[in-house]
């Protein structure tokens, strides 16, 4: 690919009473393009998404283009993307496509969101389920992630430990960065002890549905210097991919009794392949945490180990910000939360940053050249991206 | 006698001590869904017709719940007399994992691989009075001969 991005910008993460979601996407845009020195009139395509639009009583109500009303009319072309939890993701993959294809030369790709309190919801019938599974109470996704981990914890020997490690390190992580909601650690103990929500996972392993903004501007690799002083950051992969059968995904009356490789699983090899960049070059990586189990079984997913050696990956430190597998360093969503279409852009906001060098106290050692972000998510969709200095 | 209906007549037949779940099965390449689809999500096929589905299976894996769902979720318990429950996926004889309730004294009692076996159970009361009805699994008891 020859797409490079040159300025990121974020809306804090977290509960922001009185701002709307529209107003979020509009200061983390102006944020991007100050960051890449670039005036919004130069853009000559705006991706968007917010996926507040499918969810009910979500405030982010709002379709992404309504943007083009704060940041100014100029009649710039602009996509609205809606696409589960890989919609930043995706949003990222239109605007580089549209470089790639000679149609911009400079692209906003921007994700913004403000969920309500407690745990996603929405009408079964959207994901062409029956009304039933909802009144019985089967329409909760935490009930998914737990019933995952629980039956990856019994075949690959992943302990209740490792899974408050997970956390305790996203916690540590967010009290290095200005930007997170959750900006105070906590202990294992204190971790494991909490209320069980769904067995095995305490309420402190999941993420919360919140709040928050964030924007790329990417740019044809062969312009940057004309365009900008910024070091660009180059997007050597992006890949999009949905569920093959027998995959085990949320919002399923039933699964067939096979284990196929998840979404995640294709998205990374096919990135991986595009990008001519293995899992031992990541320097730095920001992987879907929705909880702490997520964050285990991606690890295997991305293609950083195989399936239970996590168990001592983690309980030797490798995920820790220093450690030979820095994981999630700005605390990724169980310390930041999750405004879904928001969070890819965070996680390639804090890759940017890592890459660039200017993540201050939570900047990984030995300047990191190769980076990697992956969002994975309903209703079986995941997507990857592999970014260089 | 109080007057009971099942959540949805399309998914479960018979009486209530002797419940059947109807699936799906593709004609085309045999596999066994819950509950039945216009499609068949391993072969596209669109001859899938209705299966009962086997009643006894093992857990595959588990989970409990331990917070009120929000709505859609119509049980009628509230915020204070909220206690969890336990959900699991039941691998039936049939070849297929279905998603269900598990009735069970203890919410973190049950282990994978454990044999389960289907049974109706009240879900909540109408305001005519009228009961109905989920499917639901419990662990299986020896029953002496």
């Amino acid at each position: 690919m020859s797409v490079a991005i040159i300025g990121v910008g974020l809306h804090p993460f977290g509960r922001f009473e009185g701002v709307s979601a529209l107003e979020m996407g509009a200061i983390a845009s102006r944020r991007a393009l100050a960051d890449a020195g670039l005036r919004w009139d130069q853009v000559q395509l705006g991706v968007g998404g917010s996926l507040g639009v499918s969810l009910p009583d979500s405030h982010g109500d709002t379709m992404a283009d309504s943007l083009v009303g704060p940041l100014g009319l100029t009649g710039v072309p602009f996509i609205n993307v809606a696409n589960g939890c890989a919609t930043a993701g995706t949003a990222i993959s239109v605007a580089a496509s549209a470089i790639e294809a000679g149609q911009a030369d400079v692209v906003l790709a921007v994700g913004f969101d403000k969920h309500p309190r407690g745990h996603f919801n929405a009408d079964p019938a959207v994901h062409g389920l029956q009304p039933w599974y909802g009144e019985l109470g089967m329409f909760v996704t935490t009930q998914f992630f737990a019933m995952k981990i629980n039956r990856y914890m019994h075949d690959h020997g992943i302990s209740h430990d490792t899974l408050a490690k997970v956390a305790a390190k996203a916690f540590r992580n967010g009290t290095r960065n200005p930007n997170a909601w959750r900006r105070k650690p906590m202990s294992e103990d204190e971790i494991l002890s909490a209320r069980m929500l769904n067995y095995p996972l305490t309420q402190y392993m999941f993420c919360s549905p919140g709040e928050g903004a964030g924007a790329v501007v990417l740019c044809r690799a062969e312009k940057v210097r004309e365009l900008t002083d910024r070091t660009p950051i180059h997007l050597k992969g992006n890949t999009l991919r949905t569920r093959r059968f027998g995959t085990f995904e949320v919002f399923s009356p039933s699964l067939a009794p096979t284990w196929t490789d998840a979404p995640t699983v294709d998205a990374s090899r096919a990135c991986y392949e595009q990008a001519g960049i293995g899992p031992s070059d990541v320097d730095v990586a920001q992987i879907q945490d929705s909880e702490s189990g997520a964050e285990i079984i991606h690890m295997a997913e991305n293609g950083f180990c195989e399936h239970g050696e996590q168990e001592d990956l983690i309980q030797q430190g490798a995920t820790d910000i220093g450690g030979s597998l820095p994981l999630n360093t700005d605390g990724g969503l169980l310390a930041n939360g999750e405004p879904i279409a928001a969070s890819g852009m965070r996680q390639v906001h804090e890759v940017v940053v890592q890459l660039r060098g200017e993540a201050g106290e939570r900047q990984v050692p030995n300047e990191p050249r190769v980076g990697y972000t992956q969002v994975y998510g309903a209703p079986g969709v995941a997507a990857v991206s592999i970014l260089t200095r | 006698m109080t007057h009971h209906r099942y959540i949805d007549d399309g998914i479960m037949r018979g009486s209530p001590d002797d419940l059947r779940l109807v699936g799906g099965e593709c004609t085309a390449c045999d596999l066994v869904s819950f509950p039945r689809a216009d499609g068949c999500s391993r072969c596209g096929s669109q001859d899938v017709v209705e299966r009962e589905l086997a009643r006894r299976g093992t857990v595959w894996t588990w989970t409990t719940q331990g917070f009120l769902p929000k709505r859609p979720y119509t049980g009628q318990e509230t915020t204070e007399d909220f206690t969890p429950w336990t959900i699991a996926y039941v691998e039936l004889a049939d070849g297929v994992r279905v998603e269900s309730r598990v009735l069970v004294d203890q919410p973190e009692s049950l282990h994978m691989g454990q044999e389960v076996e289907l049974v109706s159970a009240p879900h909540r009361v109408e305001d005519d009075g009228t009961q109905v009805l989920m499917f639901a699994f419990r662990p299986t008891t020896e029953v002496a001969a």
